[in-house]
């Protein structure tokens, strides 16, 4: 059997030629290999990210901004100059970084606990200035690095390793809505929440990612896109049950969708 | 020509951030030195295009600092004692990363919330390495209006000559009193000040730049130490600065740094005028220490007298330079008060001269 399918392939022509490329590497993704759990989101938004820095060409132009969290490392798999941020001040160095760079592209990329709990006042301020900046969420409603300890977005009644029972919404607060602070705020330019669990989600969060990018020619304002995202590993959970875990709880919670788009586009 | 003018220090200092070609300011509100900010909200951006940005906390405004300085641009914040404690995890993350900057400590008395009076019980926090893991800055210590505007353009050659953050340590009095001062010519803002390591975008030539402090591996963690070790001894060769008055013919040495200095300059001549010899060391940088400089200095003296106004700081540093070989005592006024010349000539006959 095995031997037929390499005669039919050795038979025809050889159509690994460039152009036939229909799909590849973006080359802002480089080739090595990530740290990511099996299932994980943060592989897939690293890659929307490179597609979108290549399609519109900016490579040279663009700074990102690491967290701390799983994507740390994000600067070792996306080919651009970045800046590695202390816990939870990733916008705050953005802000540093567009302030003095304004004619670059510039974005942070923060995990729920890096955002919306030591990062909060960062966050809030970087959007109540309009930092001219792109902020892409992560929320994964857990400390995914450190372990899967409570986040500030864990579900009410969700297990973590110091919700061991679940969060109990009385003494450990209700999940954060980061969106529903900064929405508030006239300086933010877009808010939006996307996810990336099926091929049709994952279009559609690039195409935020790209917004993110381009509305920083306009200067108006912060952009802020949120991914509701899987941690298959702390959730203690395959990558299929994780995704359905998504649909099921996290979505109701966060539903997916925009939440602030510049007025010429609102239908 | 000369331009000569008469300036609070937290306003010299300002200007000399102007006219050094600073690009950026990060910073926020607290006595006593909101003047800086306040001073180049008002003058910097008409002038020079200068970034001058209130942050939200002083948390904030040193990881603003990280993120600006990090594509190579001549980057600033000041602050006062406890916003100098939120800054400490941010400089020690701007040490690591190697990235230039000048950040300006305007003492004032703790702990705790404190007083807003001079003090410069903040020796420690910063020659110490006030955050976390084994990493200096340099410190310079004005001790004049003259010298709060001159150490600007200093600290930022400093810091990126070594690629090293610099910290001019002041203090309330320091920051709030007016003196004559001579003002530099303005420079150029170079912000074509590009480094070749610097976060600017990525060009073709070259492989992606990153400012990160992290090093999984523990070999690599322990070269990067080793590296910044190396760094540090090369800084303490090259860099270390002494003032020494009338130490010549001294039976005693006093060792004060910053306003205090010229305090026991009154203290000495008050002693000369009834024939005690005194001579007064005042260490210019506190980080890099003039350890052997006091360590010679000690040995034609019969006694060294450190003054400061903290419990006892740098007088650790003065007996690690002079080590046993002769007596060091400490005087020093806490909380926020200042020493007179008369308290430190008692002190010195008290502890060094009389009966012992
Ligand atoms: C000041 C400080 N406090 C705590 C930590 C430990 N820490 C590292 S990552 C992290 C939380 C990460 O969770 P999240 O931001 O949600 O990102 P994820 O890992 O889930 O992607 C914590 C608490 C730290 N590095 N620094």
């Amino acid at each position: 059997m095995e031997e037929k399918v390499m005669e039919a392939v050795n038979a025809e022509e050889n159509i690994c030629v460039p152009e036939n490329l229909i799909y590849q590497r973006p080359e802002t993704l480089l080739d090595v290999p990530m740290h990511y759990c099996p299932g994980c989101a943060h592989g897939t938004v690293h890659k929307l990210i490179a597609e979108v820095i290549d399609e519109l060409d900016i490579q040279g132009k663009t700074i990102g901004v690491a967290p701390v969290g799983c994507s740390v490392f994000a600067y070792q798999y996306l080919g651009v100059d970045f800046s590695e941020a202390a816990h939870g001040r990733a916008s705050a160095v953005a802000t540093g970084i567009k302030r003095v760079m304004p004619d670059k592209y510039v974005f942070s990329y923060q995990g729920d606990g890096d955002l919306a709990a030591i990062g909060t006042a960062e966050t809030i301020h970087t959007c109540n200035r309009g930092e001219n900046l792109l902020i892409i969420f992560i929320n994964n409603g857990i400390y995914g690095m450190t372990g899967g300890q409570m986040a500030p977005t864990t579900l009410p009644n969700m297990k973590s390793t110091t919700s061991p029972y679940g969060r109990d919404v009385q003494t450990m607060g209700n999940p954060l809505v980061m969106t529903d602070l900064i929405k508030q705020l006239p300086s933010v330019y877009y808010i939006t929440r996307q996810a990336v669990n099926t091929a049709g989600n994952v279009r559609k969060a690039k195409k935020a990612i790209k917004k993110g990018f381009q509305y920083q020619d306009l200067n108006k304002g912060t952009s802020f896109v949120e991914i509701v995202a899987n941690c298959p590993s702390n959730w203690k959970m395959t990558p299929l049950q994780s995704n359905k875990f998504l649909e099921d709880q996290m979505f109701p919670y966060y539903p997916l969708g925009d939440i602030k788009v510049p007025e010429k586009e609102v239908k | 020509m000369k331009e000569l003018k008469l300036m609070k220090g937290n306003e010299a200092l300002a200007e000399a951030a102007i006219r050094a070609g600073c690009d950026a300011y990060f910073g926020y509100p607290i006595t006593p030195q909101s003047e800086v900010l306040e001073y180049l909200s008002r003058e910097a951006e008409k002038r020079t295009g200068m970034v001058v940005l209130q942050a939200e906390s002083e948390v904030a405004s040193i990881n603003m600092i990280y993120g600006g300085a990090g594509c190579g641009k001549k980057v600033m914040t000041s602050s006062s004692s406890p916003g100098v404690s939120l800054m400490q995890e941010g400089i020690s993350y701007i040490a690591s990363a190697e990235v230039p900057c000048l950040l300006v400590n305007v003492q004032r008395g703790g702990p705790g919330l404190g007083t807003i009076q001079p003090s410069q019980a903040d020796y420690y926090q910063s020659v110490k390495g006030g955050g976390h893991g084994d990493y200096k800055m340099i410190v310079l210590a004005p001790s004049s209006v003259q010298e709060m505007a001159d150490f600007v353009s200093l600290g930022f050659d400093l810091a990126f000559k070594y690629r090293n953050p610099v910290m001019i340590l002041s203090d309330g009095a320091l920051g709030q009193m007016m003196e004559k001062v001579e003002l530099q010519p303005h420079q150029e803002r170079s912000t074509e000040l590009l480094q070749e390591w610097a976060t600017v975008g990525r060009t073709p030539d070259r492989d992606s730049n990153f400012i990160t402090s992290l090093h999984m591996q523990p070999e690599q963690m322990e070269e990067v130490n080793i590296h910044l070790q190396n760094k540090y001894k090369l800084i303490a060769e090259n860099e270390t600065r002494v003032e020494c008055v009338n130490c010549d013919d001294a039976d005693y040495i006093i060792v004060a740094y910053g306003l205090v200095a010229r305090v026991c300059h009154n203290a000495a001549q008050l002693g000369r005028d009834k024939g005690l010899k005194i001579g007064v060391i005042r260490p210019i940088t506190l980080s890099p220490f003039p350890t052997d400089y006091i360590s010679k200095a000690s040995e034609q003296v019969k006694g060294i007298l450190d003054v400061e106004m903290s419990a006892g700081q740098m007088v650790d540093d003065v007996r690690l330079a002079v080590n046993g070989k002769k007596p060091v005592e400490f005087y020093g006024r806490m909380g926020g008060i200042v020493p007179t010349p008369e308290e430190i000539l008692a002190a010195l006959e008290e502890k060094l001269v009389g009966g012992k």
